[in-house]
């Protein structure tokens, strides 16, 4: 129960494994820090406890000393923040060429689902929209416009580590790309509203085979 | 110095003479002490509300859709039964952080410790506007009553987080509150007024009213936090404010600051509030190291440990806070690559923060330590502090912040942060208590207090990471409606039952309030054999302090087991010539 990190939900996306790396690297390196931290602080109140007839040492500092912690702390959180930050570019300012692309909007509680059809165009005759529905293949890049109709929501996919506020007034592109096949929650995460616990969607992603069969279904025409 | 020292030695000659009636004396004081007591039973009150509320949402979460026991008497459709319903939820949470930030905290720590001990730690006689003094804390009041009377309006409470993002906020249509929400603007905006006259009291006095010899590096850390925290205060909460006129102006008269239907920017918000927010996070938690940082160089009986240092990197915090908001912001829509830079911003914050608690471990280290009540509680916010802070590294990371932003695991972060300022609250209210009140409170209860706090706190807000490791967002009325938390309710009911044991815990601390109160021991001058100047006074002060002759200060507030004098304690009164020692 106490190991953080088996409290992860299990990883289906592909950048998913990279932040969970990310998460496992500040979780060895904090707790390091937090054991020498108590430790010392448990040592010295023990070793330093008052006894009759000892004083104190008169001490008002270390130039030194606090010369290098400061430089070391300083340098643990540069290299991080330099480990974090190809991946976040990744993430949240490139999207991966794809001709898979859904308009996904909130509203005071749900989430409309638009699919652009087989034209590939959004706002054309052959536009599908299925509330709390997104369908996708496994393995293929997946591009999201969020947008909203009312207050701000957020776009959470536990599993795929994706998270974005979809904000009224502005659409926000997302991506994910799904690495097994199954059926996976999208609450939202950020309040909107009396009904925001249980907004909440549905991400089915599909094998290859089932996408076309659900597509097929969906737009019998092609 | 010596010409504002001459203006006080008349005033403190003057108030020999007068007589104050009752309502002079204890309600409209113009006393420095008095206002801060005030202010201490104003945010103790509100403190019991607040925590009261944080009960409320632990039972819904531990034992959803089940009657609160003892809450059948509230009308629908605030609650059914008993039974929570998501709308009063949402208030809940609301209010919780609202009360607990703005009423408890902030009175608390810098409304009742900031008066009190400004005038008496530098050595002046009252705090620089009087006046102005008694109507920062009336206009809180006010404010108080008038956040508290949002309880009982139609429609509710305001619901739309402490953070009150808009539009959820900007408009009556999407909560259903509407004067839920006015009032909760209208006593932020009093609020802000109240703290406004607050901040340049306690700049001016700092400033000016400084007893002989007393120096800037003469004051003690917590009189610079405090000095610290008024600034901070006097540019951040006027954003506030501003902000708050506008969302105020959006509700009422029709405009479109946030409302992006009318051409407003929702973001815009955000930005405003996290300007005045993130600010706010060191204005809550500055104090606290103060206090801290006083308490451990007492009870270690040991100069502070870099005091330079300390100072400084309140100072480095105090500037870096106006460049890490974005950090609230990294997945609100903002361009990715002010992302990168908020980040950039937000790991350098923690540097001076990692000073302060390696300075307070080398203000441990060869000292004689004396594990009073006000020491373990000090230690306790050292150790709390760390906690939080470290954890704030995860979400300073943006790809790491992408999972974890909005769940509980930031829910545990910022109650590591500023929950665990109340160890700081609880070590200041136990170490200056025979100084404001004349009696000591009793050790014994003290440290039983402590144990079950200090275990119960971890035992509520750690386990908070695994739910946030988990994915359980924060803000959710019931978690039982997501599959893929449904296994976290045996965590849930283990967090509501530590909470519950927390919340009881504190009685322990009202019952050893208020009977030292009345009946504890009386206090001596200098029970603690502290230094700073506020122990040379009589306990508790008189008024204007210091009887004709201001007092005179010759070094500074942590020479303790100074080598060649006797006692392991030398007051800032009493001269002495300090030897030369390596580091300064």
């Amino acid at each position: 129960m106490w190991d953080m990190l088996s409290w992860l939900p299990e990883n289906v996306s592909t950048y998913g494994g990279e932040i969970d790396s990310l998460f496992y690297i500040i979780y060895y390196i904090t707790g390091v820090a937090f054991l020498l931290v108590a430790g010392a602080m448990i040592a010295f109140v023990i070793m330093y406890r008052h006894r009759e007839g000892r004083r104190a040492t008169y001490l008002h500092g270390n130039t030194i000393l606090e010369i290098t912690w400061t430089v070391v702390t300083a340098l643990i959180f540069i290299v991080l923040a330099f480990m974090s930050q190809p991946l976040w570019g990744r993430i949240k300012q490139e999207v991966p060429p794809t001709d898979l692309q859904v308009r996904v909007t909130g509203k005071q509680f749900n989430w409309e689902i638009v699919y652009p059809g087989p034209d590939g165009k959004f706002d054309t005759a052959d536009d599908l929209q299925i509330d709390n529905e997104l369908h996708v293949p496994v393995n293929r890049p997946v591009q999201v416009f969020l947008a909203s109709k009312d207050v701000i929501h957020s776009f959470f996919l536990p599993q795929l580590r994706l998270k974005q506020d979809a904000v009224p007034g502005r659409v926000i592109q997302a991506w994910f790309q799904a690495t097994k096949t199954g059926r996976y929650e999208i609450p939202c995460a950020e309040l909107c509203g009396f009904g925001h616990s249980g907004m909440l969607g549905y991400l089915t992603v599909y094998s290859p085979e089932e996408y076309s069969k659900w597509v097929k279904e969906k737009w019998p025409s092609r | 110095m010596s010409e504002s020292a001459g203006v006080q030695a008349v005033h403190g000659a003057h108030a020999h003479h007068e007589e104050l009636g009752f309502l002079r004396t204890y309600v409209f004081s113009t006393d420095h002490k008095m206002i801060g007591r005030q202010f201490l039973f104003l945010g103790l009150f509100m403190l019991v509300i607040g925590g009261l509320l944080a009960m409320m949402m632990r039972w819904q979460l531990g034992w959803p859709e089940t009657p609160v026991p003892g809450m059948r008497w509230v009308p629908e459709p605030y609650m059914f039964e008993g039974i929570i319903p998501p709308q009063t939820y949402n208030s809940l949470f609301t209010m919780h952080a609202t009360i607990m930030i703005f009423f408890a905290v902030m009175p608390i720590m810098i409304g009742c410790f900031g008066n009190f001990l400004i005038p008496l730690m530098i050595g002046a006689r009252d705090m620089a506007f009087p006046v102005l003094n008694m109507l920062s804390f009336w206009s809180g009041a006010v404010g108080g009553v008038v956040m508290l009377s949002g309880f009982f309006v139609p429609g509710g409470h305001a619901a739309s987080g402490w953070t009150a993002y808009a539009p959820l906020s900007a408009s009556a249509i999407y909560t259903g509150v509407d004067w839920g929400q006015n009032l909760w603007n209208i006593s932020l905006i009093i609020i802000g007024a109240s703290s406004l006259m607050g901040s340049i009291n306690y700049i001016t006095t700092i400033i000016n009213m400084r007893a002989p010899g007393m120096t800037w590096f003469r004051l003690p850390l917590v009189i610079w936090s405090l000095f610290i925290t008024a600034i901070l205060l006097l540019l951040a909460l006027p954003v506030l404010t501003a902000a708050l006129a506008m969302l105020l102006t959006d509700r009422m008269l029709g405009t479109h600051f946030f409302l992006p239907a009318g051409g407003g920017e929702p973001l815009l918000w955000q930005h405003l509030f996290w300007y005045f927010g993130h600010p706010e996070v060191y204005v809550l938690v500055l104090p606290a190291m103060g206090v801290t940082s006083d308490v451990l160089s007492t009870f270690s009986r040991k100069p502070i440990f870099g005091y330079r240092a300390m100072a400084m990197s309140m100072i480095g915090i105090a500037f870096l806070s106006w460049i890490v908001w974005g950090h609230h912001m990294f997945l609100s829509g903002m361009n990715p690559a002010l992302g990168t830079a908020f980040m950039m911003s937000t790991m350098v914050i923690a540097v001076p923060s990692a000073i302060k608690t390696f300075n307070w471990l080398g203000t441990l280290w060869g000292g004689s330590i004396r594990l009073t009540t006000p020491m373990l509680n000090a230690l306790a916010f050292v150790a709390i502090f760390v906690i939080g802070g470290l954890s704030g590294v995860f979400m300073a990371s943006t790809p790491v912040d992408i999972f974890i932003h909005d769940t509980y695991f930031i829910v545990a972060h910022f109650h590591y942060v500023v929950a665990g300022i109340v160890f700081g609250l609880f070590a200041a209210v136990y170490y200056w208590f025979p100084k404001m009140f004349g009696r000591m409170m009793n050790e014994t209860l003290g440290k039983i207090h402590f144990v079950l706090t200090f275990v119960f706190f971890n035992l509520t807000f750690f386990p908070m990471h695994f739910l946030g490791a988990g994915g359980h967002m924060r803000r959710i009325w019931n978690p039982m409606q997501y599959e893929f938390l449904q296994h976290f309710q045996p965590m849930n009911q283990f967090i509501s039952v530590s909470a519950f044991i927390l919340g009881v815990s504190q009685i322990l601390f009202l019952v050893n309030f208020f009977w030292s109160l009345f009946a504890g021991k009386k206090a001596e001058v200098n029970p603690w054999h502290a230094n700073t100047l506020e122990w040379a006074a009589p306990s508790p002060p008189p008024h204007g302090n210091w009887g004709e002759q201001l007092p005179i200060v010759h070094h500074g507030p942590y020479e303790y087991s100074v080598p060649g004098v006797e006692e392991d304690y030398l007051p800032q009164t009493r001269p002495h010539a300090l030897p030369v020692t390596a580091g300064h």
